[in-house]
């Protein structure tokens, strides 16, 4: 009597089990496209689930450097810039991460120094595609905070470098609906339609559009990063100029100038810019949509 | 040593008889192979955060059996009374002491084993590459740095009154000691006299848990730590567990037995 009893109890919990999975399976994705405000991690989390974000992204940047890293008790000298992570070699950003990264200094006792056998002490980055280790981190990063711009740029940076445009481009839609006012984003976005698809016309329409998004927000007093202007301008010159409009690209360039942390750079571009339109009639700029 | 070995094997056969060893590593095992059933970015050769999770997993699996294997052993024979016929034989309390200390690290290992094979199992076949002897020294210095665990947390359980409270305050230090241990010179300069000799004398008394967390070595396939360094680490972890072992002997030789 009690085993019937038992395995009454038992099918009627399966029973149980199985209503409750139909119910919550077509709810669950649901939960997941919520807004912001309704969001199930902030429910779980709260303000809290920025902090584990931040941590998600800094164990990326572990990973990226296999793990040498500065703790907490070096952090006085380790690098609170994240443009490293997307920035190739020789580039002023490396040379300056190169720099921070030298936090280690010579082993102030014989504990520390015989410490070290154990412990990662060159500064390395991941490469031969296994810049993908760091995309899990970044990953939850962006799921536990939407709003942390850099996930999605730098893993969209090394989703194309790994030849994985289609998961880069829906990561970067991802970070657009959830951050509609970002121009690095969208920066990001021009960058794989015209290096990587191949199509420039979407990238002028996405460029354009950060160039607006970023006077926007310097309109609204955010005090938006004039490196980025400097590269959205760039960019777009260069692409307005292959498709044979000198005039827009010098406009850019001009943009670019004022925003450039070195402007005499760019100033063999814009003559060579002027040379061409002196020697031939303007074509008239293209509508920026 | 036979009286020894005959107690070691004692404490050995109470770790398959609880389920403490079972649950953690089925738990293990379950978070592990989640995650490695997860998908990014539709990227099959990604394989490192799934070492990670479950590296991390097996360290804190292997401090939860240490410690909660060695805070019950002389409690558990005080509570029962059976330490007062087990003294009746020829047995003395100093070979009480080392023969619990023998059966809970062998006990350790045995554990360690089952969950470096996991380990090995999971990451050489996402990996494709087998390293083993990475993993052994993983194992090896994992399991010295748990002699020095269990040692500690023997001589807590002749100090501390309750076996709850031996675990807690263990695992408080060794956590303590792996997260701040190698860390205590630079606090130490950056502190005013005496707080700074305080400091730094507290940095060369502690065992420097932290040298045989070669985690990151497996995890990012780091050169192997030379052997003459592992056996120095073994040598000091030894001279560690010794001291913290004759401690131990020393409280629990005039210690009543009576709870």
């Amino acid at each position: 009597m009690s085993k019937l009893l038992s395995a009454l109890i038992l099918a009627l919990l399966l029973a149980g089990c199985f209503s409750l999975a139909t119910v919550l399976q077509q709810r669950a994705p649901h939960w997941s496209r919520r807004a912001q405000s309704d969001n199930v991690l902030k429910m779980v989390f709260g303000d809290g689930r920025r902090f584990l974000a931040d941590g998600f992204f800094r164990k990326a940047d572990v990973s990226f450097h296999s793990g040498f890293y500065p703790t907490i008790f070096d952090q006085a000298n380790a690098s609170q810039d994240t443009r490293h992570l997307t920035a190739k070699e020789g580039e002023p950003e490396a040379e300056e991460h190169e720099k921070q990264m030298n936090f280690l200094g010579p082993p102030r006792d014989w504990i520390e120094r015989f410490g070290r056998h154990f412990a990662v002490t060159t500064h390395t980055h991941l490469e031969g595609k296994n810049e993908r280790e760091i995309l899990p981190w970044l990953k939850v990063a962006a799921e536990l905070d939407p709003q942390k711009i850099e996930t999605y740029t730098v893993s969209a940076y090394w989703l194309r470098d790994l030849g994985k445009y289609k998961e880069a481009e829906a990561f970067l839609r991802e970070g657009m609906r959830n951050n509609p006012e970002s121009y690095e984003i969208l920066f990001e976005l021009g960058r794989l339609y015209s290096e990587n698809l191949h199509e420039p016309a979407r990238a002028r329409n996405v460029w354009e559009l950060a160039l607006r998004r970023w006077s926007d927000q310097q309109a609204a007093g955010k005090k938006p990063d004039l490196r980025d202007l400097d590269l959205i301008a760039v960019f777009l010159a260069r692409l307005e100029e292959n498709d044979g409009h000198p005039a827009r690209a010098l406009e850019l360039l001009h943009i670019a100038q004022k925003a450039s942390p070195n402007p005499q750079a760019l100033q063999p571009q814009i003559d060579d810019l002027k040379r061409q339109l002196a020697g031939q009639a303007p074509s008239p700029a293209p509508s920026s949509h | 040593m036979n009286t020894i070995l005959a107690l070691a094997g004692v404490v050995i056969m109470e770790l398959y008889r609880r389920k403490d060893f079972y649950v953690l590593f089925v738990l293990t095992v379950l978070i592990t192979l989640v995650m490695a059933s997860l998908s990014f970015f539709h990227d099959t050769g990604i394989v490192r955060y799934v070492k990670e999770i479950a590296l991390l997993l097996i360290w804190v699996s292997a401090l939860v059996i240490a410690v909660g294997t060695t805070a019950r052993q002389i409690h558990a024979e005080r509570e029962n009374r059976t330490i007062f016929p087990l003294l009746a034989k020829p047995v003395t309390r100093g070979q009480v002491i080392v023969g619990k200390f023998l059966g809970c690290w062998l006990a350790c290992g045995l554990a360690l084993v089952v969950f470096y094979l996991f380990f090995g199992v999971i990451s050489g076949s996402r990996e494709h590459y087998w390293p083993v002897l990475s993993l052994f020294q993983a194992f090896w210095l994992q399991w010295v740095m748990l002699g020095i665990v269990v040692a500690f947390v023997l001589l807590g359980s002749v100090v501390f009154a309750a076996p709850s409270s031996n675990a807690t305050i263990s695992f408080i230090v060794v956590f303590g000691l792996l997260l701040l241990g190698g860390h205590l010179n630079q606090v130490a300069l950056q502190q005013p006299e005496p707080l700074r000799s305080v400091i730094y004398t507290i940095y060369f008394v502690i065992p420097h848990l932290e040298w045989y967390d070669v985690r990151d070595l497996v995890i990012y396939d780091w050169n192997r730590v030379p052997w003459v360094d592992c056996a120095l680490a073994t040598v000091y972890a030894g001279v560690y567990s010794a001291l913290l072992l004759f401690g131990a002997w020393l409280v629990f030789r005039r210690k009543a037995l009576n709870l």
